[in-house]
């Protein structure tokens, strides 16, 4: 708190008015008090997810039949049977986000390759609020897109009989385009902080545009690229809506992106979407998945704040 | 003029053509790779726009023009006119009904109109066609309101005001999303009143009242970690405090407010979706907060606290109106994070079909996005329809609120 | 020098050195040629109007007072200053007898036959011998019977920089870990193992400490028996201690960079013929 005494009449007072000492100040101790509530909900946040998701994982854990061995080895999720094994909801997630990596991952960095060390300041300044646009659209018109637009064109390429209705194809495709321009947005981000000195050293050398890109500036953002392949990683695993309405209902074991296959979040979301009561078992173990989902993503969080740390140690 | 002053010879191959051609093809690949996320949300503007609009061929219970009465279509006919169309055509036991919901003499003529559409005429899509279909197709649009004797035929807009004004229903040509909206509105409202002072206030305290110690570090690691949970997680916490745990106070129980029916008051209530959305977008408050904080110039500060200002009188008269424009820019752009936000409004449990809109914070409620989700979840192609009209409405409504942030952050870049 | 048994570059490039050219280049004597040059940024002009013919083999300093122009018309030597947004060069640069102005010019060929050291020390973050090899693997390095393997190659340079026994046993460090003086003599070996005709120094050594100057200026008069250095300076001891040739520029009443005077450094240090040259050089030692 401030220690600074106000003295706002002092120069009139005479000499033995004047006062140096601490004054209470009740209003202030008020706010403070506030402020440091504030600072904290976050603190609270945090707790109030790992408590409940943990108690709840606890209780599911706890009921006869169930392990956290079969729970993680497990590959049939049918809790009306009493099997609860992840691996199914796992796989299609993977699937799914394996997709969206696979879109998102080599556009997002050519594009930033390109705004970073080809584009013109003003097209770089109209182009990428143009692409962060599109990490703005609502996930939920995303699965509309995917199962609109997505799908029906993977049928008409691949088969009626080899694609389904739902699969997760369709909405790992869709999900790259959501998450490139959080690949593009970083990735140019770290691009950009390259020292230009690097460029020049590179250019007269003799190098071309693409040497410069590739060989020099691209190596010297490694962090950075890799945190934020990172984060989209973790943002594509922890996405739901897309998957909720384009990749289909109902957990199913299988690596054929064309099939339908329900992930983590997408089962959390049906589940809960239907009338469920509490303290059931089915209750339970939504927060076992959402426990579970909930570290792989901090855990990818973590890691990625870690790289960029260790990038920012490397570049001063 | 060679190898100057070299103990040894060198030679180097010319390989710049063959290099220079792999860094074209290679700057075509970048140009097209940006262009790829340009094309893509083109595209997805198409495909809303083709699902929008087009033919639809409507059945009807009763023929529209048998309910003109000297040549007055009935959508132009009085309150009386209508009321006498109702009872003609209803059964008594329904008429009852009713009656008992709204009374007759209760409902004004637009009310009276719906009501005669609904229960008389009970339009039916017999057939839905996207825009492309329509202009490209005719002849498959003919054939298939041939199918359908008696239908009519009409080139319908989705986003037309019966959209904003009507509220859910069963019945596509019907159904609207007023409900909805009013929904979103109010979450949004409680959204704000909770995130936006716990925000700044937290930046506050991060910037100006906290040292560089291990407690400020882990304050910020931990709202960095937040920022990245995915937001499922979050309805989780919704359901799990405030629908479950806080169920006396969200229900509004505890203040004898429940609303409607006592079945409601299950804690499944706007007051509980607007908490766990404040928590949703509360790190990205905090984190863009604290930048504008800490893009005040220090000087100001201490010519403040210079002046014999204490530490809040500073903030408040010369800290906090200096990084405003950038706070509410923060602020904005994640308030339309949490419009479009649906999963975690999912789980704290929207309610499927309401048709009341809602009164207060106690209510039951649905959201645009949740109305999408729900319409976009159903086979028929006319739901579609409807759920790309109300695409319409929600993308409108983002894209304003960040073209007002955008044009917020240039006044303030053209101020400094 | 060595006999010319070897073509240092190409057959098919334009900058080979073959039968007339190089009696061109060598009757000249110049390495390179500036004519009625001036490069604008945008609509601002920068510098006007240089004329100036650069010796072969020798070092020739560029000085004058900040916002001259000096290190545009070094960076206009080898098309640097095509990577400014907006900027643009008129009149003539003549190397090897053409014009690297040209439409028909390629920049990139320019930049590998005219190196160029830059202000800061700025090696790229791999290891001190990939720094070195990098450039010249870029290039075509050939290796083969009769030629230096690329490990020599990289010693050969590292030597010619007077580095070699510095980090001889640390090749695989990375670059940034040397001295800020060191790092400057590794960009040096840089320049050279490509082999260009030119080498520009942008203040080579404005980021040093005395001792580490004192070293890379002796690195320049050693270099200058093989190369062409052209060097700007804001120092003009350094410009009398180790240049050949000196031009004094300075700022002209429309805010463009001139060139006022251009000889002999003995002469313009003693003998100025231009009084604004001897007003800057007796106004900086007082």
């Amino acid at each position: 708190m401030s220690t600074i005494t106000n003295n706002a009449s002092g120069g009139n007072l005479s000499p033995e008015a004047l006062s140096l000492k601490h004054r209470p100040r009740p209003v202030e101790a008020l706010i403070y008090g506030f402020l440091f509530f504030c600072g904290i909900v976050s603190i609270f946040t945090t707790l109030g997810i790992v408590y409940e998701l943990g108690k709840e994982s606890l209780l599911f854990f706890s009921t006869p039949g169930v392990t956290i061995w079969g729970f993680l080895t497990g590959t049939r999720w049918q809790p009306q049977a009493g099997n609860f094994g992840i691996l199914p909801l796992l796989t299609s997630t993977l699937l799914t986000s394996g997709m969206a990596m696979l879109v998102a991952a080599p556009l997002g960095l050519a594009a930033a390759i390109y705004l970073s060390e080809y584009a013109t300041p003003s097209l770089r300044k109209a182009l990428k609020p143009t692409l962060e646009v599109l990490a703005g659209v609502p996930t939920v018109v995303y699965g509309y897109f995917a199962l609109t637009f997505m799908t029906p064109l993977l049928r008409a390429i691949f088969g009626k009989d080899t694609v389904e209705i739902y699969n997760t194809a369709s909405a790992g495709l869709v999900m790259g385009i959501l998450i490139l321009p959080l690949v593009s947005s970083m990735a140019e981000d770290a691009l950009s902080a390259v020292p230009n000195a690097l460029r020049e050293a590179a250019y007269g050398l003799g190098a071309t545009k693409l040497e410069v890109a590739v060989q020099v500036v691209l190596p010297a953002a490694v962090s950075g690229l890799a945190a934020a392949f990172l984060v989209a990683i973790s943002r594509a695993i922890g996405e739901t809506m897309i998957v909720a309405i384009a990749a289909g209902a109902g957990p199913r074991f299988t690596f054929n992106p064309f099939q339908a296959a329900e992930t983590m979040s997408g089962h959390i979301v049906r589940i809960s979407g239907g009338d469920l009561s509490y303290n059931s078992i089915d209750y339970n173990s939504l927060f076992a998945i959402g426990l579970f989902l909930f570290i792989v993503t901090a855990a990818i969080n973590l890691v990625s704040q870690q790289v960029v740390r260790h990038l920012k140690r490397n570049t001063q | 003029m060679n190898g100057p002053g070299l103990s040894f010879p060198v030679e180097f191959d010319p390989t710049l053509p063959r290099r220079h051609s792999s860094g074209n093809i290679f700057a075509r690949f970048f140009l097209v790779s940006t262009w790829a996320g340009i094309a893509a949300l083109a595209l997805l503007m198409l495909t809303i726009l083709n699902d929008s609009i087009g033919y639809v061929i409507i059945t009807t219970e009763v023929d529209p023009a048998s309910l003109a009465v000297n040549g007055v279509p009935y959508e132009e006919q009085t309150n009386q006119q209508l009321t006498d169309i109702l009872a003609n055509h209803l059964s008594a036991r329904r008429l009852r009904v009713l009656e008992k919901e709204t009374p007759f003499a209760d409902l004004n003529q637009a009310e009276l109109v719906l009501l005669v559409e609904q229960e008389v005429l009970d339009p039916e899509a017999a057939a839905t066609f996207s825009m492309v279909q329509s202009l490209f197709d005719r002849s498959m649009v003919n054939a298939e309101l041939a199918e359908h004797p008696g239908a009519t035929m009409q080139m319908r807009f989705w986003l037309q005001p019966g959209l904003l004004s009507n509220s859910g229903s069963s019945n596509a040509l019907l159904a609207g999303i007023r409900t909805a909206l009013y929904g979103s509105l109010w979450i949004i409202a409680i959204t704000i009143l909770v995130a936006f002072p716990i925000g700044v206030g937290a930046a506050i305290f991060l910037e100006e009242y906290t040292v560089d110690n291990a407690f400020y570090r882990l304050l910020r690691a931990n709202i960095t970690n937040l920022a990245g949970v995915p937001s499922i997680i979050y309805g989780m916490l919704g359901l799990a405090i405030f629908v479950r745990g806080m169920q006396p106070i969200t229900s509004g129980a505890l203040f004898n407010a429940v609303s409607g029916d006592p079945a409601a008051a299950t804690g499944r209530t706007i007051l509980s979706a607007g908490f766990t959305l404040a928590l949703l977008i509360l790190p990205l408050i905090i984190i863009n907060a604290q930048e504008a904080i800490r893009a005040v110039n220090p000087l100001l500060r201490q010519a403040s606290l210079g002046l014999g200002a204490t530490q809040w009188e500073t903030i408040w008269h010369h800290v906090l109106p200096q990084a405003m424009p950038g706070i509410l820019t923060g602020t904005i752009l994640a308030i339309s994070r949490a419009i479009g936000e649906t999963a975690p409004l999912v789980v704290v449990g929207a309610a499927t079909y309401i048709t009341f809109d809602p009164t207060g914070p106690f209510s039951k409620f649905t959201t645009l996005p949740i109305a999408i989700y729900q319409w976009v979840s159903r086979p028929q192609p006319e739901f579609r329809s409807l759920a790309a009209a109300s695409i319409l409405v929600l993308m409108a409504l983002l894209l304003s609120l960040n073209a007002f942030a955008i044009a917020l952050r240039n006044r303030l870049q053209k101020k400094q | 020098m060595l006999s010319s048994n070897i073509m240092p570059y190409a057959q098919s490039n334009i900058f080979s050195k073959t039968g007339e050219q190089e009696e061109a280049a060598g009757a000249s004597g110049f390495a390179i040629e500036a004519r009625n040059l001036s490069i604008h940024y945008s609509a601002f002009r920068a510098v006007k109007n240089v004329d100036m013919a650069i010796p072969e083999r020798k070092i020739t300093a560029i000085i004058g007072p900040s916002g001259c122009g000096k290190s545009t018309v070094l960076r206009s030597f080898n098309r640097m200053n095509d990577l400014v947004p907006g900027a643009h060069a008129e009149g003539d640069v003549i190397f090897m007898g053409q014009n690297i102005y040209a439409p028909q010019v390629d920049p990139v060929e320019v930049r590998r036959r005219i190196g160029m050291v830059f202000q800061k020390p700025n090696p790229f973050p791999r290891s001190i011998y990939e720094n070195v090899a990098w450039g010249a693997r870029l290039n075509g390095f050939k290796v083969g019977l009769g030629r230096p393997s690329m490990d020599e190659w990289v010693e050969n340079c590292l030597r010619k920089a007077a580095l070699w026994d510095e980090v001889k046993d640390k090749l695989n460090q990375s670059g940034l870990s040397l001295s800020g003086g060191q790092q400057q003599r590794l960009c040096i070996a840089r320049a050279i193992a490509i082999q260009p005709q030119i080498i520009l120094m942008d203040e080579p050594a404005s980021a040093l400490d005395p001792i580490a100057t004192l070293k890379v200026e002796e690195l320049m008069q050693e270099l200058a028996r093989d190369y062409t250095i052209i060097v700007v300076t804001h120092n003009m001891q350094q410009a009398a201690r180790v240049s050949d040739q000196t031009a004094f520029f300075t700022v002209d009443a429309d805010r463009a960079g001139m060139l006022v005077e251009f000889g002999d450094t003995r002469q313009i240090f003693t003998n100025p013929k231009d009084s604004r040259t001897e007003g800057y050089i007796s106004g900086k030692y007082g």
